[in-house]
């Protein structure tokens, strides 16, 4: 059998709440993918709403470029909110 | 009330077709075609499973001589079930199976429709919360017949000799016997020329958009509404019923 591609899958718990990642399915094309991701990831009163994205459409970040990517930030906590220290005088913050 | 054995028949059918159906999909579980699959028709399964014991609860209570859902599911023997003869047979190839749900979504969907405008309470209330999974069920089945006919060569080839196979056994669901005649007259069941209507129409627009051949008109075989049986029921039943009748009244 031809490898169906894959699609992964997103589900919105709740109104409010971001759709979340929870794992992929094979499917011939969108509209199946989306039946077989109800079948698979929301048997259990898991969710609201479902996306599913053909995992080849999606452009990910390199893993081999992590430090490029990623590690910039890590001593700059200045960024941080806690870097800075609140005057007495501001309540409520 | 005057009409109680024969809205026990009438359940009993309902029941019945979705308790048989239910054991024959989940004869995929495992086997399915591909993970997705296997789970989606083991969905199907259970949902079929828990309409049937609905059914055959109130069957019990409308028959009225102490049995249950249970001694009704697992102590009858073939000539007194009255599933339709289309949801025994055999899976088959997935086309098959499809085709067999599709026939059977089409009617079971358009049944449960009208049901909830029954004029019996508990009927009502049965079809109104198996509707809403039977609606997606008949989609589920809908798209497979849609992709496997204007799929491949083979695949067009399989469902093609897979609705051509079934076409014979989907007459008795569409005919009125004397208890769907009587349930109709007292208000409780539905017309099943108006349900015939629905279910060409759909069918035939189906296999349109599948690029399929509408089966020609053909002798249609009957019984399974009124117990009589193909020889596959046996086979069904012995493996369904194998822990009751081996240790009876055994619970788990």
């Amino acid at each position: 059998m031809t490898e169906w591609p894959l699609w992964e899958v997103f589900v919105r718990s709740q109104h409010g709440l971001a759709h979340k990642h929870v794992g992929s399915v094979h499917a011939p094309d969108a509209e199946l993918a989306l039946r077989g991701a109800r079948d698979v990831y929301t048997r259990r009163n898991e969710g609201t709403s479902l996306w599913v994205v053909r995992a080849s459409d999606i452009t990910a970040s390199d893993p081999e470029e992590k430090d490029a990517m990623f590690t910039s930030p890590v001593d700059k906590t200045f960024r941080q909110p806690a870097f800075y220290s609140v005057p007495e005088e501001i309540k409520h913050i | 009330m005057q009409n109680k054995k024969s809205l026990f028949e009438y359940v009993l059918r309902l029941g019945d077709s979705c308790l048989i159906l239910s054991q024959r999909l989940g004869e995929w579980c495992g086997h399915g075609p591909i993970l997705e699959e296997d789970i989606a028709l083991t969905n199907f399964a259970l949902d079929l499973l828990g309409h049937a014991r609905f059914w055959l609860s109130y069957a019990a209570e409308l028959e009225g001589v102490g049995r249950d859902e249970d001694q009704l599911a697992f102590l009858r023997d073939s000539g007194e079930f009255r599933n339709l003869l289309l949801v025994e047979q055999e899976n088959g190839d997935f086309a098959e199976t499809i085709a067999r749900q599709f026939y059977f979504d089409t009617w079971h969907l358009a049944m449960l429709e009208k049901l909830r405008g029954s004029n019996d309470e508990k009927v009502r209330a049965i079809a109104e919360k198996a509707a809403k999974e039977v609606r997606y069920h008949l989609q589920r089945s809908t798209d497979w017949v849609v992709r496997l006919g204007d799929g491949t060569a083979e695949s067009k080839r399989r469902m093609q000799s897979a609705i051509d196979l079934l076409w014979t056994y989907t007459g008795e669901m569409l005919e009125m016997d004397a208890i769907d005649q009587e349930m109709l007259d007292c208000g409780i069941g539905v017309d099943l020329s108006v349900i015939r209507e629905g279910w060409m129409e759909h069918v035939g627009k189906v296999f349109d958009e599948a690029t399929l051949t509408t089966p020609a008109a053909t002798w249609m075989q009957r019984g399974g509404k009124q117990g009589i049986h193909t020889e596959r029921l046996g086979y069904i039943l012995s493996e369904m019923q194998t822990m009751q009748r081996s240790y009876p009244g055994l619970e788990w």
